[in-house]
């Protein structure tokens, strides 16, 4: 009679602690996202998981509402350059090259030039801010951006004194932006701010979201976020700013004058022609919320519309 | 079985079935989670999409009748009518409970201060008398020749349909474009057919004229 042998396990098969934990991980948030989410085919519902913002206020400029998901925040753009249905950003940017990136600076500048955006970042305190995000179509999100505020590197890049805006202009890249191949909108995309618009600290310049470098769909490797003013003003793929003394053209006022103004700040007082700006759908939200003056930064920017009719200057 | 047999027992509810699946879809999607983050946008324009459609085939039979000569695609017509005033009626829903929460006050003054709106209602509404008229009594009550006046509407309500697509995008009209040329083609064939030069030859008695449709 033979004797018994426990069998050996190679070493092989022995799982390693990181695994069966992030296993049990995967369980246990598989299961809480509930059975309806587990049927999701488009994207597990661990990766939603996973992907949550650690919430909280940690800035002066943040704000605590709910983050939205990176999912959210990456699959439903409007960057036009890319095609005009939500999902096409993320669905065509694909080959788009953020890097290498350069960016001219001209016009009423002490150092007009041309930089590597490495170089333009150099010195650049790069922070994340929470905000409140408001399409001028009516939904809206929470996105922890990173970047840096632009009235830093305008310090850096000292504005002569007849400077008065600022002007922006996206990459011109037909062979890898297909939507910029019909002439829907004039390409590329301008847009613009008042100098002090541009110079207020909650104005940034972005290179990064979740933590995470700038995704292609939502306007790598350089965008602008003003979180008072509708989404549309906050122009992506940046390649040129430049310093001007007069009111400069933007993409969407040219397109529509009736419809978006240059100020185009967040103001449910101010129908767009078409719809009602009074409230918004916060994305993952089934009731709409009222809409807040200013996008709810009616404190801090408020100011730098005194004495001027919004409704004229919408 | 004879044609008529083939087409009520084979042909009806397949495409019966055929006229579902869109919204079959869209319902699977949505219960999937395959719809954008934003599904109740998604929804609203999914069923406004098909409303046009289904008025584009529905507009299509005859044309394509006179061409071919397959008389029987008639029979399918009142069908797809109907799948077009189903979809433009959750069309509308949408928006009345996703977009404005039954808030009525609110609807009127958006229809009365958006053109857009309102000629979106001005063509459902269009489709509502069609509907009511769509059974085959009231063919025979009303007279063939009356009940076709009244849905020479859905020309009217087609075309306010189109309108409203191109007013309400934002920058791409495109697509609202398209669906403005494919009916642009549909009406024209009709009145190039009602103002084409008859043959010399002189017929008994058109057959067009002798049998309601």
């Amino acid at each position: 009679m033979r004797s018994y042998r426990i069998p050996a396990i190679p070493s092989s098969e022995i799982t390693p602690e990181e695994t069966y934990v992030n296993r049990r991980q995967f369980i246990r948030a598989a299961a809480a996202m509930g059975i309806g989410m587990a049927a999701n085919h488009a994207l597990p519902s661990v990766v939603r998981a996973q992907d949550r913002w650690p919430q909280g206020k940690k800035g002066p400029y943040d704000t605590d509402e709910k983050v939205s998901t990176l999912q959210e925040i990456t699959t439903y753009n409007n960057f036009y350059e890319f095609g005009t249905d939500k999902a096409d950003p993320a669905k065509n940017s694909g080959a788009f090259k953020p890097k290498p990136w350069t960016v001219r600076v001209e016009g009423e500048v002490k150092k007009p030039a041309s930089y590597a955006l490495e170089d333009l970042l150099k010195g650049q305190t790069i922070e994340d801010r929470i905000y409140r995000f408001r399409c001028v179509e009516g939904w809206s999100m929470v996105i922890p951006w990173r970047g840096f505020q632009l009235s830093t590197l305008i310090k850096r890049l000292e504005p002569t004194s007849k400077a008065k805006y600022v002007a922006f202009e996206t990459i011109m890249r037909p062979a890898e932006m297909i939507g910029q191949r019909r002439p829907y909108l004039t390409w590329p995309y301008v847009e613009g701010l008042r100098m002090d618009e541009a110079m207020h600290p909650l104005t940034l310049m972005v290179t990064g979201l979740y933590g995470k470098e700038l995704p292609n769909q939502n306007g790598a490797p350089l965008r602008l976020i003003s979180p008072w003013k509708y989404g549309f003003k906050g122009i992506k793929s940046i390649v040129k700013i430049r310093f001007v003394e007069k009111e400069p053209p933007t993409t969407w006022n040219i397109a529509a004058p009736d419809e978006y103004g240059f100020y185009s700040n967040v103001n449910p007082d101010v129908d767009h022609p078409r719809w009602s700006q009074k409230s918004e759908r916060r994305i993952g939200e089934f009731l709409k919320r009222k809409t807040l003056p200013f996008n709810g930064y009616a404190d801090q920017v408020a100011h730098l519309y005194s004495g001027m009719d919004l409704k004229r200057n919408y | 079985m004879t044609q008529t047999q083939w087409i009520s027992r084979v042909f009806k509810p397949v495409v019966f079935f055929l006229c579902f699946l869109p919204l079959g879809l869209l319902v699977r999607n949505f219960l999937n989670e395959t719809l954008s983050v934003n599904p109740l946008d998604d929804i609203t324009d999914e069923t406004g999409t098909w409303t046009l459609r289904f008025l584009m085939i529905t507009l299509a039979i005859t044309p394509l009748r006179k061409m071919t000569g397959w008389n029987f695609l008639t029979r399918f017509r009142r069908m797809t009518g109907l799948f077009a005033f189903l979809h433009g009626s959750l069309h509308f829903f949408t928006y009345l409970y996703f977009d404005k929460f039954f808030e009525w006050g609110e609807i009127a003054a958006d229809i009365e201060k958006r053109r857009f709106i309102l000629v979106g209602f001005t063509a459902l509404s269009l489709m509502v008398p069609l509907t009511l008229t769509s059974w085959d009594r009231m063919i025979r009550w009303m007279g063939g020749k009356r009940w076709r006046m009244l849905h020479r509407l859905v020309y009217v309500s087609a075309i306010c349909g189109v309108i409203h697509y191109l007013w309400l995008v934002k920058a791409d009209t495109s697509r609202p474009l398209t669906y403005g040329a494919i009916l642009l083609f549909l009406l024209g064939f009709r009145l190039w057919d009602a103002f084409k030069p008859k043959p010399a030859t002189k017929k008994p008695l058109s057959t067009e004229t002798a049998r309601p449709a």
